[in-house]
């Protein structure tokens, strides 16, 4: 491809093997767009996988070199552009740290609300991660409704904040749109029709053959390798590690809320695609839940303590409204960042995404480190496929769900 | 002279026509990195048809296709690869850079990330947006399409012409900021 | 009052061990000698059995610092749900520590990309290498001293025009 190899072990992966009958084949960094900028050298004997070495950083851009220079509320934009399937999820994971450094307590309105935001972009991620397995193993159809679905809650999203997709939605103590009657109104047309689709999609797929002769068995990963190899979220949960941040160490509004959170035991690619669509229902559940219980009241942290930006009726009618919002704006001296350290952690629909925050007192953080999910993920990719064919790898690779931009950053 | 001619004979330029097969069969390379290309799988999606301007044969083999979309931020590992793909399309090519990442560089005015495309491909359509809407690609796939119809020819010669072969003059190297001063480092590790 | 049975253990073992808590996470500081010996008895002994995030801070330009690089290891326990930060520091030129993949090999990708940002080096590491850079870039980024923009190697790259042949 491009530069030679600079040490030893990619020039070993390289050159051809002693045993004529195995070959080098490299794949990507540039393939079918699902799975943008990840490239893989694979050793192969004929069609069998013998030994793959993935090579990233094809997205490296330095999000966390720009997070010692962007401040708290300015890096939320950035954090929509990491997994940019469900950027809402990258939002709420963000200020769950930021607010947990800052030890400020959101009001329950604003708790609600991120809950219903980040169970809708869950669902967005597992249907652009289950369309794109279907895809990939040439399920054409099954792509084009979940992207449809998707459309749908990109409509919700915009109605609730303008954009319907890298939304920047959260800020430090609340969110930057309050819900309106329209948003749940359409929020509640997208809950009244998403379980005939979801229906309609499974009648596609569940029972056919082709599909599970190339998902079933396929990838396996132990519940030991599971855990060793660092792996949370649907994968783990395939392989039988019931871990679940939103059920053990409850966030937000989950601790309110009814529902399961499946697991299965195979650990296949088949297991993995099941947990996802599994997740989709239990979320709907959560986000039903949500919506009929929305509490009234304050979405942002009240204006006296000095970290969330007023509304406008308090920044043109009141002296104290207009002070705050241009200290806040102007010189940020309405936050009080400690110089201390924290880990905040919640269940993205990857996995567990986590944002390690070293605060120095200003208002620009010191060292923003994002845990990425889509990284350890990617570690796991030769054990799984070793032995299978290379048809497998672009089933294996659909169901790890790797999303570049994580995995990079 | 046009009342001598049946109905269904037109006269025109064969420039015309080989412009007008080419504009409506454009044959995108999606060569989608980042966030862009989720709004790329998007317009080719159901809602907002792409395959309605013709350009629904998504392949991704650059031997087959005509117009290279960027779609996404291109960093300093990803860049050779790019430029290979470009170098493996056939003529006539176009180039869409999508968004503001692969126009200028975006948010991300880091050490990696490669501001803006143009410094080292030549690109015939911008759309800004971070992502742009569907909407917007799509408008930018049918201005193209009215530059081909406008200025295209059948061998090509409109990418001869020295404004198309030069690299841009407006791209100058900006000084690097964000380096504290060596004096400020110290092992001991306190502000000097 | 922090009880957690591995902490007290730790406390035991280690004779300068510093044990703090900030907003519910226990943190725990050792000295870089004896770090390995203690990740392995919180793997072993004390249920620690998933590493969830390995990172690195350079506290060059932080107020009050006394060492310049702090390694950071969070462990979590998959029973009981108990989370656990473990932390060291290092200073130039000694910035060796031992690599733990030897107890969680989801660790070999993580300790590639501290070296890859920061430079500092896992001794029996097996794939001592850059993970997210090109192999050919010579600098640590994320350390204090290497400006956001970088020293021009994004445009280090030749320019195709129109008229070039392909």
């Amino acid at each position: 491809m491009t530069t030679a190899p600079a040490n030893q072990k990619t020039a070993d992966m390289a050159r051809p093997d002693e045993r004529d009958y195995v070959w080098t084949l490299n794949f990507g960094p540039q393939h079918p767009a699902t799975h943008t900028t990840l490239r893989l050298v694979l050793k192969l004997d004929g069609e069998r996988v013998i030994d793959a070495m993935p090579d990233i950083g094809y997205l490296h851009s330095g999000f966390e070199k720009l997070g010692e220079h962007l401040d708290y509320n300015q890096y939320v934009t950035i954090t929509d552009r990491m997994n940019y399937i469900s950027p809402m999820a990258n939002n709420v994971a963000w200020h769950h740290a930021v607010e947990k450094l800052m030890g400020i307590e959101i009001t329950p309105r604003c708790r609600y609300l991120r809950t219903i935001v980040a169970e809708l972009a869950r669902i967005s991620d597992h249907l652009l991660a289950t369309g794109a397995m279907g895809l990939d193993v040439g399920a054409f159809t099954f792509f084009l409704y979940a992207f449809y679905q998707r459309e749908v809650i990109n409509d919700v999203f915009e109605t609730l904040c303008g954009a319907r997709f890298t939304n920047s939605y959260t800020r430090t103590g609340g969110v930057s749109q309050d819900a309106t009657p329209l948003v749940v109104e359409k929020i509640r047309a997208f809950l009244r029709g998403f379980p005939k689709t979801l229906q309609d999609m499974r009648q596609l797929l569940y029972r056919n053959r082709i599909f599970i002769d190339r998902m079933q068995g396929v990838g396996r990963l132990s519940r030991e390798e599971a855990i060793a190899s660092c792996a949370s979220g649907p994968i783990a949960r395939a392989s039988g590690v019931t871990r679940d941040l939103r059920r053990d160490e409850p966030y937000l509004a989950y601790a309110d809320f009814e529902f399961e959170v499946p697991c299965m035991t195979s650990g296949d690619c088949l297991a993995r695609f099941l947990v996802r669509v599994a997740e989709m229902e239990e979320s709907l559940k959560i986000v039903d839940q949500a919506v009929e219980n929305l509490p009234s009241g304050p979405v942002n942290v009240g204006v006296d303590e000095r970290t969330a930006l007023p509304d406008k009726t308090q920044v043109y009618q009141s002296i104290e409204g207009t002070i705050s919002h241009f200290e806040l704006i102007m010189t940020n001296r309405g936050f009080e960042v400690p110089c201390n350290e924290v880990y905040g952690a919640t269940e993205a629909p990857n996995g567990e995404l986590g944002f390690y925050i070293v605060g120095d007192g200003s208002n620009v953080a010191y060292r923003a480190r994002c845990r990425p999910p889509s990284f350890v993920h990617f570690a796991l990719f030769p054990q799984l496929i070793r032995g299978h064919t290379l048809s497998d790898v672009v089933a294996v690779l659909g169901s790890l769900n790797i999303i570049a931009a994580e995995l990079d950053r | 002279m046009s009342e001598y001619l049946p109905e269904n004979v037109a006269i025109g330029q064969l420039d015309a026509l080989a412009n007008w097969c080419r504009k409506n069969s454009l044959w995108p390379m999606p060569f989608a990195t980042a966030c862009c290309g989720i709004e790329l799988m998007a317009t080719g999606a159901s809602r907002h048809d792409i395959a309605r301007f013709g350009a629904e044969v998504f392949r991704f083999s650059p031997r087959q296709c005509d117009l290279m979309i960027v779609a996404g931020r291109v960093v300093m590992k990803m860049l050779p690869v790019l430029q290979r793909i470009w170098q493996q399309m056939h003529e006539p090519k176009w180039c869409i850079s999508m968004g503001a990442c692969a126009s200028t560089g975006g948010v991300f005015d880091t050490y990696s990330v490669v501001q803006g495309i143009d410094r080292f491909l030549p690109v015939d359509m911008y759309v800004p947006g971070c992502p742009p809407r569907p909407e917007q690609l799509i408008q930018s796939v049918i201005d193209l399409q009215d530059q081909i119809q406008r200025g295209g020819t059948v061998d090509g010669k409109e990418f001869q012409l020295d404004s198309r072969q030069l690299p841009k003059r407006a791209l100058v190297d900006l000084p690097i900021i964000g380096a504290p001063p060596a004096s400020a480092i110290s092992p001991a590790g306190r502000h000097a | 009052m922090i009880e957690s049975a591995a902490v007290t253990d730790l406390a035991q073992r280690i004779t300068d061990l510093r044990v703090d808590e900030f907003r519910g996470d226990v943190r725990v500081v050792l000295p870089s000698t004896e770090l390995f010996a203690a990740l392995e008895v919180l793997k072993q002994q004390h249920g620690f059995d998933l590493l969830v995030d390995m990172t690195c801070v350079d506290y060059a330009l932080y107020r009050d610092a006394t060492d310049r690089f702090g390694l950071v290891y969070l462990l979590a326990n998959t029973q009981t749900n108990e989370r656990l930060t473990v932390r060291t520091f290092l200073n130039e030129p000694q910035l060796v520590v031992r690599s733990v993949v030897a107890l969680w090999p989801g660790a070999n990708w993580l300790e590639r990309e501290i070296w890859d940002m920061f430079g500092i080096t896992f001794d029996g590491h097996p794939d001592h290498r850059r993970i997210l850079l090109p192999q050919e870039f010579s600098a640590h980024p994320l350390r204090k001293d290497y400006p956001l923009q970088g020293r021009g190697e994004r445009h280090h790259f030749p320019v195709i025009t129109r008229g070039t042949p392909t």
